[in-house]
């Protein structure tokens, strides 16, 4: 038998009401379909008000579906009776770090989820200090979160999500506001979930670098998926990313405008040394 | 207007536990003009530096001067009168926008310094149309409809109807997808070249600061780094890593290539450039037709 997603979109379409009298409800997502499996890493990219965050928040009954279905480990978001063991399943890291944080004391804003469940204390000294571990801050649990950076915020935000012992991570866009060195923390923290933890993880992101790892990657247009398919299969069609608004990563740019001159580079790559290894090997073929 | 910075220090909380000194020793000489990029990662300065353009901080070494006039001398309504003179954008300026319609946003600024109904309008007018938004359709909407991209090029009009002769924006592209991003530092290089301004764009991209700056400023720790053309700031791969930076991905490659082919220049670092360069590199040797 096949194993069952984690995730489960039928066919689901969202509205809002239209804001004044009269006029048509605003249709953020439509007819989506999607499923993620379990230990996936899928990436989500759109531009603004492609539908991105009205994704993130069906996933686990922020919002519920104007029509089709959502579905966290087989518990559909519609049934009320399943809300709270959906959000402890799905959990959710969103852009803005200090909107995510509770507590003045870094171990007691962790702790927060746990005990909202209702776990024993002795168990959640135990996952408190795992999370912290997991996400490399040990070091901080007994400093005041304000005084932390901005990745570092973030971490913390993932560690209280993780002592919630999840199955998935919903990402939405966490890293939009973090400086360089906070967007690479946070990243590495990201991979390192996914890869030791096998955490399943959706990334909603901007950042097409930050998607280079990814399983899968969907691209999301006018609330529909309008590609799907492995980063390289994605990134090389620089065209089509472009006229929705898109960036590509700048390898794949340079490889993209090299080929549409003529040259023998391939679509698909995307880091600095695959760049010059293509190079050399066009020059050594002369 | 030129901007000139000398010797500037800041020190928050002098005499206490919690002494920072967040500047050290900052001298720049801006042009009249100029477009400057202020680069720097968190926590090295970059927000305390801009915040002594206008007056908001008050230096505790060094001082600033503007067109030759030193701010911090000067009385209490002069100062209020030069900071008309440089507007301040800061990081999120969306989340500043209150009022109940566009217009009533922008207009905010010019009626604070009295101007006449006539004059505010025209000021409105023209501000929504140099952010690139079209008056007559979006003047009534409320600020808090529109789109992110939209919300805070209202806030960046907001600024630009109390027409500044500097304009100083804190990363105003944090936040916004790409689409959004290009279209305000396109208005940005657009107002600079049309208006004559002097444009300090503080930004995490070297990317973007590489495509529409004249110089950089780097800051670390409190001190200036790099005071120089892109090109020349991007030579310094090494240090900018150390400092938490980095330089474009385009700068790493031509460096690379450059090992493999000395002849490869290792200055460029935009992607149009650098397509012109392999294209020279693999034509060389070649032949003209040998590449298809």
């Amino acid at each position: 038998m096949k194993e069952q997603p984690i995730i489960e979109i039928k066919d689901v379409s969202f509205e809002y009401p239209a804001l004044e009298e009269g006029e048509k409800n605003i249709r953020a997502l439509d007819h989506v379909n999607l499923e993620v499996r379990k230990g996936e890493f899928v990436g989500v990219i759109g531009h603004n008000g492609s539908g991105k965050s009205t994704l993130s928040k069906l996933l686990n009954a922020i919002i519920l579906p104007t029509e089709g279905d959502v579905l966290v480990k087989g518990l559909n978001t519609k049934d009320e009776k399943s809300t709270w063991d959906i959000r402890q399943a799905a959990g959710m890291v969103f852009q803005n770090p200090d909107n995510q944080l509770v507590a003045s004391i870094v171990e007691e804003d962790v702790a927060f989820g746990p005990e909202n469940l209702g776990v024993i204390p002795s168990e959640i000294r135990k996952r408190v200090d795992n999370s912290l571990e997991t996400v490399g801050m040990s070091k901080f649990k007994r400093k005041e979160p304000h005084n932390l950076s901005g990745g570092q915020k973030q971490r913390i935000a993932i560690a209280g999500i993780l002592a919630m012992e999840p199955e998935c991570i919903i990402f939405d866009e966490p890293t939009a506001m973090l400086d360089p060195n906070g967007r690479k923390e946070v990243m590495r923290t990201i991979k390192k979930l996914n890869e030791e933890n096998e955490m399943t993880v959706l990334h909603i992101t901007h950042y097409m670098d930050e998607l280079v790892d990814a399983d899968r990657i969907i691209v999301l247009d006018k609330g529909r998926i309008i590609m799907e398919g492995t980063p390289r299969e994605i990134f090389s069609q620089v065209d089509k990313l472009k006229e929705i608004g898109l960036d590509v990563p700048q390898m794949t740019a340079v490889a993209h405008d090299l080929r549409q001159d003529g040259f023998d580079i391939p679509a698909s790559l995307l880091e600095v040394d695959e760049m010059v290894n293509a190079i050399c090997q066009l020059k050594s073929r002369t | 207007m030129s901007i000139k910075i000398e010797n500037l220090g800041q020190t928050y909380s002098k005499g206490t536990p919690f002494e920072y000194r967040a500047l050290k020793n900052v001298n720049l000489e801006i042009e009249d003009g100029e477009f400057v990029g202020l680069i720097g990662h968190t926590g090295s300065g970059k927000s305390t530096l801009i915040q002594h353009l206008n007056g908001l901080l008050t230096p505790t070494e060094g001082t600033v001067y503007v067109d030759g006039q030193d701010i911090f001398q000067e009385s209490k309504e002069d100062l209020v009168k030069l900071r008309m003179k440089i507007g301040l954008v800061f990081q999120y300026p969306e989340h500043q926008l209150f009022e109940e319609t566009v217009a009533k946003d922008v207009a905010f600024g010019p009626k604070n310094l009295g101007l006449s109904p006539e004059e505010i309008d025209k000021r409105v007018k023209e501000a929504i149309k140099l952010v690139g938004l079209n008056y007559d359709e979006i003047k009534d909407k409320s600020p808090f409809e529109l789109s992110g991209g939209q919300m805070r090029r209202v806030a960046i009009a907001g600024v630009l109807a109390m027409k500044p002769r500097v304009l100083v924006l804190d990363e105003p592209t944090a936040g916004l997808d790409p689409a959004g991003r290009d279209e305000i530092l396109n208005q940005i290089k657009k107002l600079h070249e049309q208006e004559g301004i002097t444009v300090i764009l503080v930004s995490h991209s070297m990317e973007d600061v590489g495509r529409l700056v004249d110089r950089i400023i780097v800051m670390n720790d409190g001190e200036v780094a790099y005071f120089d053309k892109p090109k020349e700031v991007f030579k310094h791969v090494k240090e900018l890593e150390n400092m938490g930076l980095a330089a474009p991905r385009v700068s790493y490659l031509m460096k690379a290539l450059k090992e493999h082919f000395p002849e490869v220049d290792d200055e460029i670092f935009m992607i149009d450039e650098a397509v012109a360069e392999i294209e020279k590199l693999l034509k060389s040797e070649k032949g003209e037709d040998a590449h298809v």
